[in-house]
């Protein structure tokens, strides 16, 4: 019920439009032909685009990092894990202002680089921040999903591997990696969701002029108060990703039955 | 036969734990031994430290006369059927076989060819499009088996290969694996802590018991001359008295003095007696050599399980004929059924 009401009521909202004294409510498609406009296409395709490199930033240092803490001495990779999360603990918010000091025109790197006669570099309320940003508060989801696929993987199967001849990085590439996929497949579903519709790190590292549809959505309900255009656009974003995380689990499918090569075939 | 696989005075240390405690032992080419004992007795830990996974504290490790303990796994010439199988989840059949074969970048007409024929070899013709995890366990079984022997290996480890298997399974498999090891002619180093496992296939079975060998025989020999309390205890079920060699052919237990066959003892050394379930006859007791009452009989199939209880303890009987629960027998064995074995000192 209480899941169900709030989402009944933002279909209503984005059907819906003010009425007057007479018929308050007033159905109409005009919130989702308003969203078609250039400018708010734009926004939607920089929103994918910044969520895009910054998954593929968290798989990139994400995979290496679980897979070394995965091939440590056990008794460390609890305390290695914890590392990871601790960061996790502490408020977004307060983690992502920490960055504004890190990267600020008058912030630590480049007090640093005035040290040194260079710079300054205009960092902050750029998309590099904002990816920045975004990797640092979404890396420990990847690292926590890929270390989790490789920590339960069946070592005598990498054992079988090289008894079979392979080599380290035979092993790797062809069981380890493979075997893997779905930790990094749930990882790209718990970085890209968020990173996609996120609007506190955008707002704060690329400041009030950088608009991704997490910030959209958020003006529509805060300050202009058009909770049916924020509405509807937060229903062409839901249907957005349910149409990403199906072709992932599609995806995440089509690897396994190429693995298999037609393993149905005979049935 | 040639000697091909030489452990010397092996010990492991697992943090502080002696798993091994100096294993000195000796394997022929084409072979079926068995490694033999109850589990944490460091089996598997010596068939582990052969396969190259982990590395022993101290000892070397000889293969056709070259220490290989610095040598890496994939780079010896041993093959391993894992505990579980440890099949690669995201291959089918036909890709799981033909790993090792496309690892060592051999013609994929030639591993067509040695992957079908290695499928027929274990019974599994056809089933190469198959995924792995569809299959039932001693189709499994047999997938690790042809991966494992696609290689042509100079040994094969199996590591309690049919341990996941139910009894019917298991005695086929046990036939069919015999039957493999004398059809590609290779040595088999099989490691189990069933006893009737190892006495249906090796040609040499090593008993193992907390680190250390305690003998090393055929499975006759392991039988019928189990060189100590241990092994007699392992290897069936058997009744095991305290006794003294009272001369050479003389035995005392249970005060009195029988005839034996064995020679070689101290005059009065204290020893160890086994009699064999099945060497022990109820009998009148007019005829018996000891007496006692029938204290329960358990039908087992061919044979009933028989406890006659006498002054001094429960003996095992295993007969055809049953006996009445409260009657008043004789036993009776023959000289050569009692096998006397010197006490251990450790145990």
């Amino acid at each position: 019920m209480f899941i169900v009401i709030p989402m009944l009521l933002i279909v209503l909202y984005a059907f819906t439009t003010h009425g007057n004294a007479v018929v308050p409510l007033h159905f109409t498609l005009q919130n989702f032909v308003k969203f078609f406009d250039p400018v708010f296409i734009k926004v939607l395709g920089k929103s994918m685009q910044i969520a895009v490199v910054t998954t593929l930033f968290c798989i990139l240092i994400g995979y290496p990092i679980a897979y070394i803490i995965a091939n440590v001495n056990e008794k460390y990779q609890t305390l290695l894990m914890l590392l990871i999360t601790i960061p996790m603990w502490i408020n977004m918010l307060v983690r992502t202002y920490a960055w504004i000091s890190i990267l600020s025109d008058t912030g630590i790197i480049n007090s640093l680089l005035a040290y040194l006669h260079m710079g300054p570099i205009k960092m902050m309320y750029t998309d590099f921040a904002v990816i920045l940003g975004m990797v640092y508060n979404f890396l420990p989801f990847m690292i926590l999903s890929i270390y989790t696929a490789l920590a339960k993987m069946d070592k005598a199967i990498i054992n079988a591997s090289y008894d079979l001849g392979a080599n380290r990085f035979q092993t790797f590439t062809k069981v380890i990696f493979p075997l893997s996929m779905s930790g990094v497949i749930a990882g790209i579903t718990l970085v890209f969701l968020p990173a996609v519709s996120t609007f506190v790190i955008p707002k704060l590292l690329g400041g009030g002029q950088y608009m991704l549809i997490g910030n959209l959505i958020e003006n529509q309900f805060i300050t202009v108060g058009e909770w049916n255009f924020g509405s509807a656009i937060s229903l062409i974003m839901a249907s957005i990703i349910m149409l990403s995380m199906y072709m992932t689990k599609r995806f995440d499918r089509d690897v396994e039955e190429q693995a298999h090569s037609g393993g149905g075939k005979l049935w | 036969m040639r000697k091909l696989i030489e452990f010397k005075n092996i010990v492991k240390d697992f943090d502080g734990t002696l798993v091994l405690k100096g294993i000195n032992l000796t394997i022929h080419e084409n072979e079926f031994v068995t490694l033999l004992g109850p589990s944490g007795c460091g089996k598997t830990t010596l068939l582990r430290i052969l396969g190259g996974f982990i590395s022993q504290t101290e000892g070397e490790v000889f293969f056709e006369n070259i220490e290989i303990s610095k040598v890496p796994p994939y780079k010896r010439e041993i093959n391993t059927v894992f505990q579980r199988y440890a099949l690669f989840p995201h291959m089918n059949v036909f890709d799981n076989v033909a790993f090792g074969l496309r690892i060592k970048k051999q013609n994929e007409n030639v591993v067509t060819q040695k992957v079908t024929q290695m499928l027929h070899l274990v019974g599994l013709d056809g089933y190469g499009d198959r995924a792995v995890t569809m299959l039932s366990g001693g189709q499994q079984q047999r997938v690790a088996i042809a991966r494992a022997l696609v290689n042509e290996p100079m040994v094969l480890l199996l590591d309690e290969p049919l341990g996941a298997l139910d009894l019917k399974l298991r005695k086929e498999m046990q036939h069919e694996l015999k039957k493999i090891q004398k059809e590609v002619g290779i040595t088999f180093i099989y490691v189990t802590h069933d006893q009737e496992e190892a006495l249906t296939m090796s040609d040499n079975i090593v008993v193992m018991n907390a680190g250390e060998i305690q003998q090393i025989g055929t499975p006759t020999d392991i039988y019928n001359e189990p060189e100590n309390r241990f092994v007699a205890d392992f290897i069936g079920e058997s009744n095991i008295v305290e006794a003294i060699m009272v001369d050479d052919y003389r035995i005392a237990f249970d005060k009195e003095e029988f005839d034996c066959v064995d020679t070689g003892f101290n005059e009065n050394e204290e020893v160890d007696v086994v009699i064999r379930p099945e060497d022990l006859d109820i009998v009148p007791q007019e005829m018996g050599k000891m007496w006692g009452t029938v204290k329960s009989s358990l039908f087992k199939g061919v044979h009933y399980e028989i406890v006659v209880e006498t002054e001094f303890r429960e003996w095992i009987i295993h007969t055809t004929d049953n006996s009445e629960v409260g009657k008043e027998v004789g036993l009776h064995f023959f000289p050569e059924d009692v096998h006397v074995m010197s006490k251990m000192s450790s145990y």
